[in-house]
């Protein structure tokens, strides 16, 4: 599904990867953790065009989108919630959503409408109330189900668990796997949480200065020892 | 009373003109952050352009006056629109990332350009357009005083409400407006949604462009004279408008506009028509230093 090979990027002259080969398979979740500044966020938008990679290419369902403005690329099937979850602030939830089918046939849109908030009942009842009035569990449902409304082949997620309390924390982990197992939506996430985020995903990879330094299937990477050392202190519970 | 009257009507019918030429200015402003200030020169080409579609539809092409007014009206609209996007393409979209001041003064320079060729090539003389739509209603009479109400106000103040309903409806209901409103909340994540912001860029231009367009058309058909200069003192007005509304809110622009009409009329008609501009500057002045978000402005508004 997706195939990054060889990925540099950065913002001007600070090089944030240097060299980056990542594979996503069909149906695969896919996590990606390492530590604050590992580059995890930047590889993430550099698969969708903003910043530009400077060397490598980048794979999507067979296609190189590594060049394609992000617009394109959004249309090619990719979807994204970033990092600060990033919900339009002056629109209401509604129209957060409806922001989120802004490139998919109209005719779907009470069919997926209902399908994210079936996923997110909270929502239903919030669906006039302005997206910065939201508590953050709420954007983050927010920001998951708009990148859901264009049926993405491949859902990029960043930070998912960012500033959730833990039982919002596992709430939105199961949904993940919901999404993953009922819609049969690929998924590539970062997470610092790297406890759940192993443990849910299929495989890992580590991020270190902005290179893979290991990867493996996710139980692998939880009983790996370095890993426990570095990336679960303390998260482990 | 009588007086008074004569002047509301007056000064609604200018702050109308005002409040479309406004809406360009706030437009930009809130997807871009920055002013528009090859704007007002929009204005005085959709005058200018208006003149010669009519003039050329009446005395070439023999149509009626309602049809000359068509024709006029859509080739303004046109043009200015046309006009709008290059703007955009020379002047803004080359510099998006160099410092602010550069897009300001690219913008400048096209508008000098524009002014300079209209001056070359229809002359720097007033140019004047026999009255064409002519009588309106007696409302009141009494002490010697009749107030009226032109067919011309009529139409200037129906085809601006019209303009700003539709232009309302626009925004906030189609999804052209929604990608307009999301590109100017989080350019960066209407990108991500699929939303080609350039172009969202560029019909903001073209929108504001045609709105000020038909407010040059409306102004030379009410004024009856126009000149090369026209765009730059109307300009500052509504710019005025725009920052009195609270720059980068649109119903703010049509009311700042409105009441920027008010304020002309009844200061020339109560006090001296010569110091009618001192008053709105005045006015803008006094709105940046106490009150820099306008009325309806939002009051997290960082950027100028
Ligand atoms: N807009 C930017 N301009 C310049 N440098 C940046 C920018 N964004 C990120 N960086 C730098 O690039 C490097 C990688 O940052 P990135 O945000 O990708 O890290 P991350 O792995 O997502 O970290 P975190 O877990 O804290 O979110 C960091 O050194 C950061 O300082
Ligand atoms: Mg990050």
């Amino acid at each position: 599904m997706l195939r990054i090979e060889g990925l540099k990027s950065g913002y001007g002259r600070i090089q944030a990867l240097h060299g980056v080969d990542i594979e996503v398979g069909q149906g695969e979740i896919v996590a990606l953790v390492g530590a604050n500044g590992a580059g995890k966020t930047t590889l993430l938008m550099t698969l969708c065009g903003n910043p530009r990679a400077s060397e490598g290419r980048v794979l999507l369902a067979g296609e190189d989108i590594t060049a394609l403005p992000t617009h394109q690329i959004i249309r090619r099937g990719l979807a994204h919630s970033p990092e600060g979850r990033h919900i339009f602030p002056r629109m209401s939830v509604y129209e957060n959503l409806q922001m989120g089918a802004a490139v998919s046939d109209p005719r779907h849109f009470d069919q997926d409408l209902e399908r994210v908030l079936a996923l997110f009942p909270r929502l239903k009842e919030r669906l006039d109330q302005r997206g910065g009035t939201l508590s953050g569990g709420e954007q983050q449902m927010l920001a998951i189900g708009r990148a859901l409304m264009s049926r993405p082949k491949l859902l990029l997620l960043d930070e998912p668990s960012l500033g959730l309390a833990p039982l919002v924390v596992r709430h939105i982990f199961e949904i993940i796997a919901a999404i993953s197992r009922d819609q049969g939506v690929t998924i590539f996430l970062v997470e610092q949480n790297a406890f759940h985020a192993l443990k849910l995903a299929h495989r890992g990879y580590v991020l270190v200065n902005g290179k893979v330094a290991l990867s493996g299937s996710g139980t692998d990477l939880l009983a790996n020892p370095e890993i426990r050392a570095h990336y679960l202190d303390g998260g482990a519970s | 009373m009588e007086y008074f009257l004569q002047q509301l009507i007056n000064g609604l019918t200018l702050g109308a003109i005002y409040g479309l030429i406004a809406l360009g200015y706030t437009m930009v402003y809130s997807i871009l952050g920055m002013i528009n200030f090859a704007h007002g020169t929009i204005y005085m080409l959709g005058a200018f352009i208006s003149l010669i579609a009519f003039l050329a539809a009446t005395t070439i092409g023999g149509a009626s006056v309602v049809v000359a007014l068509l024709v006029a009206l859509f080739s303004t609209m046109g043009f200015t629109a046309l006009w709008g996007w290059t703007v955009e393409r020379i002047a803004y979209r080359p510099l998006r990332a160099a410092p602010r001041l550069a897009p300001l003064i690219s913008a400048i320079g096209v508008s000098i350009v524009l002014q300079n060729f209209t001056a070359q090539a229809q002359g720097a003389r007033v140019k004047p357009l026999p009255p064409v739509i002519q009588g309106g209603f007696t409302l009141m009479e009494g002490d010697g005083f009749t107030v009226n109400l032109s067919w011309m106000q009529i139409i200037v103040m129906v085809m601006t409400l019209a303009l700003m309903a539709g232009f309302t409806w626009m925004i906030t209901k189609t999804s052209l407006g929604r990608a307009q409103r999301a590109t100017e909340q989080d350019m960066k994540m209407a990108a991500l949604l699929g939303i080609d912001v350039d172009r969202v860029i560029s019909t903001t231009f073209v929108i504001g462009a045609a709105l000020a367009g038909v407010a040059g058309l409306m102004v030379t058909l009410y004024y009856g004279v126009i000149d090369f200069y026209i765009g730059f003192l109307a300009g500052i007005k509504a710019f005025t408008a725009a920052v009195l509304g609270g720059i980068g809110s649109l119903p703010g622009a049509m009311l700042g506009g409105l009441l920027i009409g008010l304020i002309e009329a009844f200061w020339s008609g109560y006090f001296s028509i010569e110091y009618k501009d001192v008053a709105t500057f005045g006015i803008l002045i006094m709105v940046l230093v106490f009150r820099p978000t306008g009325l309806l402005g939002r009051p997290d508004v960082e950027k100028i």
